[in-house]
């Protein structure tokens, strides 16, 4: 019996020892990091090491609330961010009502290729979004060329080199690059529903849009509402590469989303402590939404997000 | 199937649907239908908006005089190597720690799983990365590229999970046959759940061809520029790379024809082609593997 403890033991040990080397790996790219977490509360500048007498405390944090020009910097790129993520929030329900029609398509080769194309631009890079968006709306690209063609503009309309209407164009892009992909879930789970529901409805004489009113859309709602807890989780983190690729001297002030904004302070003009502190911020505002909707799951669904 | 009468709803509907799907797929196909016949049309007529449905003046100098400006190809190379050697490291740590992960006999196995799985939900921030890079001498190296997205917790739960779906049986018999850890995973394992280690593969090289925020922080060196990066640079320079290439090609082959010489827009649109080309290649062979991937990850979070 001692022997089988010890050999048991010894497997187990085997088994760490073989995972180790990536536990490492996690730890000095994921939790290493965390450290650096110390130039928020020093005044760090990079050629010299950190001491001491560089120590700020909260200096970075406070600056945050009391220093006027920082306020009101940060109070746009927080409206930006909101806006952003509210305008995706908002509109959240559009891949949901994509699926739900594209299923009413009963010619199988025009519904799979509509579902092949549009999920194609999620493959892409933001770059290559931009480089798109820019060959086909730039002053001579497709669109104004096809416009002034017909005589409904005489001069070319600036769709890029633009500071109006900023966060709907990006809410554009990103739902190009999107949508199809999102849809993608709301397809299964609608392949998912009973057969014999949608029989039952039909011979009690249910149209079409009854039919998608009371049995899909109630059907894969479940599904919507774990995807918007996960967005509304993720409200802050817009991520930066869309906006930076798009940003330019026209549309700076409302493009610029907390995560670009963390970005151009530490690598544009070099405030490496106060970006450090954002990010600080960021990360426990995140922790503490994610908390919050993964409560709020489980008292809804009675199941937990994560 | 459907024995009744189309109704007028009916006839709606599907008129609706078709127009408007239709549109969709239009609005997604036809960009990079445009980029695509612009880039061997006559650059003169593609400067000025005029190829809009199909090429006009055929010529491919525009591919010719891309290749020539430096860098390209080394971004190419980079590029390719990345995608290739970064793909293959995370798709085995990701089936082989989804494996151990399962395994009851792993020292503190919650724990660890847990200990993986966290790092999904929280982000250092970019300086605490950067200077961690640093301090690892990572900053202007190729590896840069690769071993910070070795270890991906998403893939693994991804793995873990289709793991579990194996029945136990498979294992236990190669135990009792005397089989090694490692052997067990790559001759019984690996084989099993060949199709998540396909979406897997499909999800990072994707990742790895498309990143560009690592080139933008950790390199300087261009030597390392990838290919999104460098089309970065040229839709930003463009201007500046047309006389670049129009220099260096002869006064004579210039004058010959306006419609050959490089443009700022037949210089974007080319190497936009070049970069999107390998993804519409191989995506509709990688397509049917991703709706199962995507289940998964929705199910885990």
């Amino acid at each position: 019996m001692k022997f089988l403890k010890t050999a048991r033991q010894k497997n187990s040990l085997k088994d760490f020892l073989m995972v180790l080397p990536f536990l490492l790996l996690i730890a000095v790219f994921s939790y290493y990091p965390l450290y650096g977490w110390v130039y928020a509360f020093f005044d760090y500048k990079p050629p010299f090491p950190l001491s001491w007498d560089k120590f700020v405390g909260f200096k970075w944090f406070v600056s945050m609330v009391e220093n006027p020009v920082k306020v009101k910097k940060l109070m746009q790129v927080l409206t930006n961010t909101f806006a952003m993520s509210g305008l995706s929030l908002l509109f959240s329900w559009f891949p949901m009502i994509f699926a739900v029609f594209l299923n009413e398509i009963h010619c199988v080769p025009f519904k799979k290729f509509v579902q092949t194309v549009t999920t194609l631009p999620n493959f892409i890079s933001w770059v290559l979004v931009y480089s798109i968006a820019f060959s086909v709306f730039n002053s001579t690209g497709a669109v104004n060329s096809v416009l002034m063609n017909m005589g409904i503009i005489d001069e070319p309309i600036m769709f890029l080199q633009s500071s109006s209407h900023v966060w709907f164009k990006q809410w554009v892009w990103l739902t190009w690059k999107n949508a199809g992909w999102a849809a993608i879930m709301y397809i299964a789970a609608i392949t998912g529903i009973d057969d014999s529901l949608m029989e039952a409805a039909m011979i009690d004489g249910a149209s079409r849009m009854q039919r998608i009113w009371h049995i899909t859309i109630p059907s894969i709602l479940p599904t919507y509402f774990v995807l918007v807890m996960l967005s509304l989780a993720n409200f802050l983190s817009n991520g930066m590469e869309q906006y930076f690729v798009f940003a330019n001297s026209f549309n700076k002030a409302k493009i610029e989303v907390l995560d670009l904004y963390v970005y151009n302070l530490a690598m544009g003009s070099g405030g490496y402590s106060l970006s450090t502190a954002i990010s600080i911020l960021k990360t426990f505002v995140s922790i503490i939404l994610l908390c919050v909707t993964n409560w709020v799951s489980k008292k809804i669904r009675g199941e937990s997000l994560l | 199937m459907n024995l009744k009468r189309l109704t007028l709803e009916d006839y709606i509907i599907n008129i609706a649907t078709y127009v408007i799907y239709t549109f969709f797929a239009f609005v997604c196909v036809y960009p990079f239908y445009y980029i695509f016949i612009n880039s061997f049309s006559a650059n003169d007529l593609s400067e000025r908006g005029k190829v809009l449905l199909y090429p006009i003046g055929f010529h491919l100098h525009n591919y010719a005089q891309v290749l020539k400006i430096n860098g390209l190809l080394s971004a190419f190379k980079i590029s390719i190597l990345r995608t290739v050697i970064g793909t293959m490291l995370t798709v085995v740590v990701a089936a082989f720690l989804g494996y151990m992960f399962t395994r009851e006999s792993l020292w503190k196995r919650k724990f660890w799983y847990r200990y993986a799985v966290a790092t999904m939900y929280f982000n250092a921030g970019i300086i605490p990365w950067f200077i961690t890079m640093k301090n690892l001498h990572l900053t202007n190296n190729f590896w840069g590229y690769i071993f910070p997205v070795a270890v991906q917790p998403f893939y693994i739960v991804l793995c873990k999970t289709f793991v579990e779906s194996v029945p136990k049986e498979l294992e236990e018999a190669a135990v009792i046959d005397g089989a090694g850890t490692l052997k067990i995973f790559f001759s019984i394992i690996v084989p099993v759940i060949k199709p998540i280690i396909a979406t897997v593969a499909i999800f990072a090289s994707v990742a790895q061809w498309n990143s560009f925020q690592d080139t933008l922080l950790l390199v300087t060196d261009p030597k390392l520029y990838t290919l999104q990066f460098t089309l970065y640079q040229y839709i930003n320079q463009a201007s500046s790379l047309k006389a670049l290439v129009n220099n260096s090609t002869s006064a004579a082959a210039m004058a010959a024809s306006l419609a050959h010489a490089s443009t700022a827009t037949s210089i974007r649109m080319t190497v936009s082609v070049i970069v999107v080309l390998p993804i519409i290649c191989v995506y509709p062979f990688f397509q049917r593997y991703f709706t199962k991937g995507i289940m998964i990850g929705a199910v885990k979070g």
